[in-house]
């Protein structure tokens, strides 16, 4: 038998078996009991070796196409990463995190150092120069406090709760995404943006204080601020350890030090994303709401801050050792 | 393993066995976010619609609840569609489906969850500072051809290959009905598909050298003296089998 004919014979034997195993990769893929698992496995070892056939007598047919086609699409079905169940999720706040945020530790409490600088500098700043606070308040919230009233007075007047607690942890989560994101730029993004708003918050308190109205915003943050300020300071931390790993990438590429760096950051996000929720309902439904004392609002929020810790820590799902 | 040469993406899949995976360059890339941005904007339109017609309902117009029932559920549409349906589909958006494209790992595998999310977050800067334009260029400079939410994330868009049902539809036919070589009688079978399309000369002269090597048959009118049509029946008969007498 001649090439040709060996080519053709061959062709004609497998093509119905190609068709099977087309139909059966359609299969759905979740819920496979081992074997069919092992039988898909099996199946994509048959296809690899009649893509090498095919290569070989068919280099230019339809029919290499084809393998070629089932072969990347079995390989997809095969190499795809574990499914989000419960065992992973715990798995990820247990392990993973704590991991991703010590490793970030020390970033972290630089991040603090340079939100407090920032907040000293932007104290001084209208306290020397008062005319300055046009730089960091708009001049509504200027006029209020000029007028013996704190632009967070009457937010429940406008707004609902419900739906100020949607506003507040949407716009803290783009904050915290952002100051993760921004690192990208070596870093110098996330630190620019962890410096502005310890400058805000200076400025306004030095603002506020010189109109007594100190008092009343300390009380409005004393519950959502500690929580909000450090998960500012976490995202900005993971953003200048993205910025350190295109900085100073050591053994590996650039793009492979940021790719692995972002995977451990990324992790991180994901465990202050329910802590940003949490603290837009605070914002939403206590700090706004007088009724509150301020010892309430303090217990809230140092409360909910050491829940952070816990949260971060992983220790809440270890279970403890004999 | 994989590399990349010459906008292809190589990877030896888990047998050993490598292949080679079309890259999708920015053109691929902005034709599948168009798609997809008029389909969250006009989903996103249908909620806000939707919302109104709810509360238009049950309560006066204007005030917070009304931006509860409209604004807000139009948002999420608009700015979860990306995350929500790679996450859901695997890789792929409508947009990305009828752009021809999906996401994959540097394995050629399905991305995580986690991949998938980190490579929207950094939406946020791929968009700076408007439509695209940091994601775009680098696009444009990178080897990969990838915006920096794919490079965080250790993805890229690849070029969907034709599928395999679709390749292998009528191959068996054609082979045991012939009796011809595979590849001379798939050359046919492609050349007889696009017969209409393809100029008069330009079919005939295909028409006429394929016949030259192939057609054994040795009888009947020779491939030169064919006009138009009949080089066609010709074609036809030796696909399905017959032998011009």
């Amino acid at each position: 038998m001649n090439a040709v004919a060996t080519a053709s014979a061959w062709l004609k034997a497998r093509t119905p078996i190609w068709n099977a195993w087309i139909a059966q990769s359609r299969e759905p893929q979740r819920g496979l009991s081992i074997v069919d698992a092992q039988r898909r496995i099996d199946r994509y070892r048959a296809i690899a070796r009649d893509l090498a056939t095919a290569r070989t007598l068919l280099p230019q047919s339809r029919a290499r196409g084809a393998l070629e086609s089932l072969y990347l699409e079995t390989h997809a079905s095969i190499d795809v990463p574990s499914r989000l169940n419960t065992a992973r999720l715990r798995q990820l706040f247990r392990d993973e995190i704590p991991a991703a945020v010590a490793r970030l530790r020390p970033m972290i409490l630089w991040m603090a150092l340079l939100m407090a600088i920032s907040a000293l500098a932007g104290w001084w700043m209208i306290s020397t120069f008062p005319d300055l606070i046009s730089l960091s308040a708009s001049p509504k919230m200027i006029n209020d406090v000029e007028h013996g009233k704190l632009w967070t007075d009457d937010i429940l007047n406008i707004t609902p709760s419900s739906l100020l607690s949607v506003r507040i942890f949407s716009n803290n989560i783009v904050v915290s995404l952002m100051a993760f994101c921004v690192g990208v730029f070596f870093g110098l993004g996330s630190i620019y943006l962890v410096a502005v708003n310890g400058l805000m918050l200076g400025a306004l308190l030095a603002f506020t204080r010189q109109h007594g109205l100190d008092g009343e915003l300390f009380k409005f943050i004393s519950a959502h601020g500690p929580v909000e300020l450090s998960i500012i300071c976490i995202a900005g931390a993971a953003g200048t350890s993205l910025g350190n790993a295109l900085i100073r990438p050591g053994s590996l590429t650039r793009r492979d030090s940021f790719r692995e760096e972002s995977r451990h950051a990324v992790r991180v996000l994901i465990a202050c994303a329910p802590l940003l929720i949490v603290c837009g309902l605070i914002e939403g439904f206590i700090s706004p709401d007088p009724t509150f004392p301020l010892v309430t609002r303090l217990i809230v929020g140092w409360l909910y801050w050491l829940l952070m810790l816990v949260f971060l820590s992983g220790k809440w799902l270890r279970r403890p050792t004999a | 393993m994989s590399a990349t040469h010459d906008d292809q993406l190589l990877i030896t899949g888990l047998t050993g066995v490598g292949i080679e995976l079309e890259i999708a360059g920015a053109g691929s890339r902005s034709y599948a976010f168009i798609i997809d941005w008029h389909i969250r904007v006009l989903l996103a339109i249908a909620c806000y619609v939707a919302g109104w017609e709810i509360y238009s309902h049950i309560g006066s117009r204007g005030g917070s609840r009304f931006v509860q029932f409209t604004a807000i559920p139009g948002l999420v549409v608009y700015f979860l569609y990306h995350p929500v349906l790679e996450v859901a589909l695997r890789g792929r958006t409508p947009g990305k489906r009828s752009a021809g494209v999906r996401i994959v790992t540097a394995q050629g595998g399905t991305p995580s969850v986690g991949a998938l999310l980190l490579r929207n977050i950094f939406r946020l800067i791929d968009s700076m500072p408007l439509f695209y334009v940091v994601g775009l260029v680098c696009c444009l400079v990178t080897e990969r051809r990838v915006r920096i939410g794919d490079m965080a994330a250790g993805t890229l868009l690849v070029v969907e290959k034709v599928s395999a049902a679709r390749a292998l539809n009528s191959l068996g036919e054609l082979i045991s009905h012939s009796g011809l070589p595979p590849e001379a009688a798939e050359l046919i079978d492609d050349l007889l598909q696009r017969w209409h399309g393809l100029d008069i000369t330009a079919r005939d002269t295909l028409a006429r050298t394929i016949l030259a090597r192939v057609d054994r048959s040795g009888s009947g009118t020779g491939p030169t003296e064919m006009n138009d049509s009949a080089l066609r029946e010709r074609l036809q008969a030796l696909l399905s089998g017959m032998r011009a007498q």
